[in-house]
């Protein structure tokens, strides 16, 4: 199965490792593999397969990961623009 | 996104292209069914259980729903696991983005095969099309099926949506009374709803903890059985190139309409030249710019996505640019005698562009681009692409006055 990476260093995903509890749900809600749990707490293993999705920020329960979630979409984006509001997929 | 059915998302969890969720009145305390009643009888009726037609209250009849439950809630409708005709035949109108927006069953409490207090709830979305990869998978266990509004879109696009999220799910299972249905207090829900889901929220909104299952419902079983634990792998999205050939169709019929209004104004601009306007000029010279559109087209929409792993260069505009170079210099090597420099010199610079665009594009049926990624290429490739294809319709028009 190969792998897909897209741009390098756009991610905008960052954990704050102090806050971290070493609960793991982040490296469970992530689809690409981008959190790694070392020594009872979670680290940023790979950052640029980040897609963005959110899903780890709104799981943790401390709130030590902040990322800017939004929709990966050409269409969606050149929309936003369009209509000056935040990109929405019309999916 | 997926023939390979995604847990609970099912389909092509990546953003794909569904309907918007529709106003504030659509979808809410909606008792009519969306289901279409309508050819009944396919293959509903050959296990011997009758396909149940009527309606009560508030339940949905269809095809899917082969019997009645008894509950302490009252009577639960009965999911089949069997995936007819129909169901095969509604999954490819969705490809081709035919009524999409219709495509849901109704929200609430399902049952699969003869759960009981102690069988475990799944919760999904009702896009019939997710609904349906759930379903299918699970034939050989009895389970609780708690299907969301998700306003008829996937689950994945409806957590990006926030449909598919915290609220709907504290909602729904005060509104169906799932704890005195279930005696104990845990949800599995697909991993792909977790980027509209706290779970903690969850449990503190309604009781019931959040479990993430697999991506993909193939994984559901081995997920249980090794006690809802999830391998790395079974969290992991793919892309695979049947699922990448899958989502062809819904971006072509999408591009229809543009493309439309730009072969036009491709066979207009054809007709431009030292006459002022030449009818059979827009003919001749008009005919040649649409094929070669159509080729921008299929490179950017079909070839790019087939090809993705292996182009070179990580930006969808760069892949679809290459593409169509390639195609651009195939297109005059074959035909650059009957071409002439007047036609070759602008296929050469709006073949890639156009290619590039579509290209593009397509990020967004893909699981794995970031929208800060999207937008970095967009600003880059963007002018480019506009220069490419300005520079293409300058000479191209200004070459008719030299023909």
């Amino acid at each position: 199965m190969e792998r897909f990476r897209y741009l390098e260093g756009v991610a905008t995903v960052r954990l704050d490792e102090n806050a971290c509890t070493g609960c793991g749900m982040c490296g469970q809600v992530c689809p690409h593999g981008v959190f790694a749990m070392e020594n009872g707490a979670a680290r940023i293993f790979d950052r640029n397969l980040c897609m963005e999705c959110g899903a780890c920020a709104k799981n943790c329960p401390e709130q030590a990961i902040s990322v800017t979630p939004g929709v990966g979409c050409a269409a969606a984006i050149i929309a936003g623009w369009i209509s000056g509001s935040k990109p929405a997929c019309s999916c | 996104m997926k023939e390979q059915t995604r847990c609970g998302c099912g389909e092509t969890p990546a953003p794909e292209p569904l309907s918007s969720p529709p106003g504030p009145n659509c979808g809410q305390a909606d008792p009519v069914v969306r289901e279409p009643l309508s050819c009944c009888g396919s293959a509903g009726t050959a296990r011997g259980t009758a396909t149940v037609e009527a309606t009560r209250e508030g339940t949905p009849p269809g095809i899917f729903i082969d019997g009645w439950m008894d509950t302490p809630v009252g009577p639960l409708p009965r999911v089949t696991t069997r995936i007819m005709t129909r169901d095969v035949l509604g999954r490819w109108k969705m490809r081709w983005g035919i009524g999409r927006s219709g495509y849901r069953i109704s929200p609430g409490l399902y049952a699969l095969g003869r759960p009981g207090a102690d069988s475990i709830v799944l919760v999904t979305a009702n896009y019939k099309m997710t609904f349906d990869a759930l379903r299918s998978e699970l034939d050989w266990i009895d389970a609780w099926i708690l299907v969301l509004e998700t306003y008829g879109v996937n689950v994945w696009c409806a957590a990006g949506k926030g449909t598919f999220g915290t609220e709907e799910i504290v909602r729904r299972v005060k509104a169906v009374r799932l704890e005195e249905v279930v005696d104990h207090r845990r949800l599995v829900l697909p991993q792909l709803g977790a980027p509209g889901v706290s779970a903690h929220e969850v449990g503190r909104g309604c009781g019931f903890s959040v479990v993430y299952g697999p991506v993909y419902a193939r994984d559901i079983k081995s997920f249980l059985e090794a006690g809802m634990n999830a391998t790395p792998r079974m969290r992991r999205v793919e892309f695979p190139v049947l699922e990448r050939i899958a989502l062809m169709p819904v971006e072509i019929v999408g591009s229809i309409k543009p493309a439309a209004w730009a072969m036009l104004g491709l066979y207009l601009a054809a007709g431009i030249g030292p006459g002022f306007f030449s009818p059979s000029a827009a003919w001749e010279r008009g005919g040649p710019a649409v094929i070669m559109f159509l080729e921008g087209i299929l490179g950017g929409a079909v070839l790019t996505p087939l090809l993705l792993p292996w182009l070179p260069g990580k930006a969808f505009s760069s892949k679809g640019a290459i593409v169509g170079g390639v195609l651009a210099g195939l297109a005059v090597l074959l035909f650059g005698k009957s071409l002439g420099a007047v036609h070759a010199f602008p296929v050469l610079l709006a073949l890639p562009a156009i290619s590039s665009f579509v290209a593009m594009n397509f990020t967004g049926a893909t699981p794995f681009t970031s929208p800060s990624g999207v937008e970095k290429e967009m600003r880059r490739a963007m002018p480019v692409q506009a220069a490419l294809a300005s520079i293409a319709i300058i000479t191209w028009v200004g070459g008719a006055f030299f023909l």
